[in-house]
């Protein structure tokens, strides 16, 4: 591992305390990963700034009080607290102080308080081929997969450590070569109905979670039925199912234009034909509950775009919720959703809108346990353990029925 | 006494000693283990309900979240950490864990890579891992 002149000087505290521990924390984790040198990054997203507990905190203060500023374009990830709507969140009073202290931190080195797990959707975007250091397993993802950016999968604290000196280091997902396509998933013998079905994505990407391993994943067969929140969900669901950083979807993504393309040129060293049963088992992976009691239901993991929310509008098309219906999303698209007037609707119907936070990461959901009814991946997978609710795994459509309805409204005929 | 021995690739330095948990299938610190007590929580995990808290923890897929870190550093100030971690891959996330709480001043545990047929043929009961080895404590 080599420093440059000029980055020796900063872990020698040339720009100031804070800026030296995070060189050190680059530049160490670089020589323990068996990087050469560093390179630059042009932006980050940034993962610490939600509480875990004190010594998350502890850190983010002392980089403050040592003078800490971001070098890079940061936005942040969602914190434990919904800024906008207080009482959403049960924390006792010394969490939440923690909670707050800890956000505030993070703004104050500088980075954008954006508080959304889908900044792509807020307007953070580079562009492909660029180096960036970003945390947030779903967003990482989005960040190589759908928009070609490059990044390692970034942990808590590594990545502002990376926003501060606006280096990373080299290795990993930001090499060429560590990005071809090794494994084949072809799709195409599955029905065309199920692949234009939204709720068949998330499924996909557990099983991809779970098979890939450290292959990475270019799938077949979905180019006409591939859109961005599609494969936001697959991304989401592959990541916290597995360790996946990038995935190609062929004739979609952009290092994916074609199959030889996502391979360059080599012949895949494993190829999986995925069945129907195939899929039937891994959507059993997402529920824990077979019973037909549904007590809430959750969406928004990762936290829903515009174009989502409008859709939840129009299924719920005027009618009443009688059971509780949680949507996530960012700050960015309530705007959007007040200046349509949507807002208003969505809420009047029954839907508690939760901002720069989620049910999984804080105490949102009634603290009586029951059974949760969710349309995303992520929120099948951490549910259960984070907020001891189990869970049942639907669609959209079935999400917003349930709700209405206030009992278990199925569609099997989807998934045939 | 030390009764058999492999080596490992150090990711983060550091001696200790414990009893073996080695998990059956991969986890996310984050998600998978609660902060405060280290016990494991995530639903569908074989292991679920045990303590990572003192163990020599051999975890062959570390997978999931990037929050992962976060909930290394808490185990770490609550002193409920695993003694040492083995894993079947190199984990940036973990590290990063442990090199922070290197700069708050505290303890971090030893993290080495091991091949993953020697990590699913480890011997149950207490080891000791110092300078990339792992032994057998008879």
């Amino acid at each position: 591992m080599e420093l440059t002149s000029d980055e020796r000087a900063i872990a020698g505290g040339a720009r100031g305390e804070a800026s030296a521990m995070a060189m050190r924390i680059v530049a160490e984790t670089g020589r323990l990963l068996g990087a050469d040198r560093l390179i630059p990054v042009h932006s980050a997203h940034i993962d610490g700034c939600l509480y875990h507990g004190d010594a998350g905190v502890l850190f983010a203060e002392k980089l403050v009080e040592l003078g800490g500023q971001v070098a890079v374009p940061a936005t942040l990830n969602v914190g434990a607290l919904d800024l906008l709507h207080p009482k959403r969140v049960r924390l006792d009073d010394r969490r939440r102080d923690m909670a707050l202290r800890l956000m505030r931190a993070y703004e104050a080195l500088g980075c954008k308080p954006t508080w959304t797990c889908s900044p792509y959707q807020a307007g953070h975007r580079p562009p492909a081929g660029v180096d960036v250091a970003w945390g947030e397993s779903n967003a990482v993802a989005f960040c190589n997969s759908v928009l070609g950016a490059r990044t390692n999968r970034y942990g808590d604290f590594l990545d502002i450590a990376c926003a501060i000196v606006g280096r990373a280091p080299r290795y990993g997902l930001h090499l060429p070569e560590h990005r071809r396509a090794t494994m084949l998933v072809d799709t195409s013998l599955l029905s065309a109905a199920l692949r234009n079905l939204d709720a068949f994505w998330p499924v996909l990407g557990a099983w991809i979670g779970r098979n890939a391993g450290s292959s990475i994943v270019a799938i077949d067969g979905l180019q006409t039925f591939a859109s961005e929140d599609r494969m936001k969900a697959l991304g989401a669901a592959a990541a916290s199912f597995g360790a996946v950083g990038l995935f190609h979807v062929i004739g979609v993504t952009p290092e994916a234009k074609t199959r030889a393309d996502a391979f360059s040129g080599h012949d895949p060293e494993v190829t999986v034909q995925l069945t129907s049963e195939m899929v039937r088992i891994a959507r059993g992976w997402l529920s824990t509950s077979s019973s037909d009691q549904v007590d809430a239901v959750a969406v928004g993991s990762p936290h829903l775009s515009f174009e989502e929310m409008m859709t939840i509008a129009d299924l719920v098309d005027g009618r009443r919720l009688s059971l509780p219906f949680y949507a996530h999303t960012g700050r960015h698209v309530l705007k959007q959703l007040e200046e349509r007037g949507k807002l208003a609707d969505i809420e009047a119907a029954g839907v508690t809108v939760v901002v720069d936070t989620c049910i999984v990461v804080t105490p949102i959901l009634p603290a009586k346990s029951g059974v949760l009814l969710t349309n995303s991946g992520k929120f099948a997978n951490y549910a259960p353990g984070n907020t001891g609710w189990s869970v049942v795994y639907g669609s959209l459509s079935e999400c917003v029925e349930t709700a209405v309805q206030g009992r278990l409204v199925r569609d099997e005929a989807l998934w045939s | 006494m030390s009764t058999e021995m492999i080596a490992g690739q150090v990711l983060y330095p550091g001696s200790a000693e414990g009893p073996l948990l080695k998990l059956t299938a991969p986890l996310s610190f984050w998600g998978g283990v609660d902060p405060a007590t280290g016990e494991i929580i995530l639903g569908s995990h074989p292991e679920r309900g045990r303590s990572v808290s003192g163990s020599i923890l051999a975890l062959a897929d570390p997978i999931g979240s990037s929050s992962s870190s976060s909930v290394l550093l808490e185990l770490i100030h609550n002193r409920v950490a695993p003694a040492a971690i083995l894993l079947g891959t190199p984990d940036a996330i973990l590290i990063v864990g442990c090199l922070v709480a290197r700069e708050l001043g505290l303890k971090a545990p030893p993290i080495l890579v091991v091949a993953r047929e020697w990590l699913h043929t480890l011997p149950n009961g207490r080891l000791s891992v110092s300078d990339g080895m792992v032994r057998q404590i008879s």
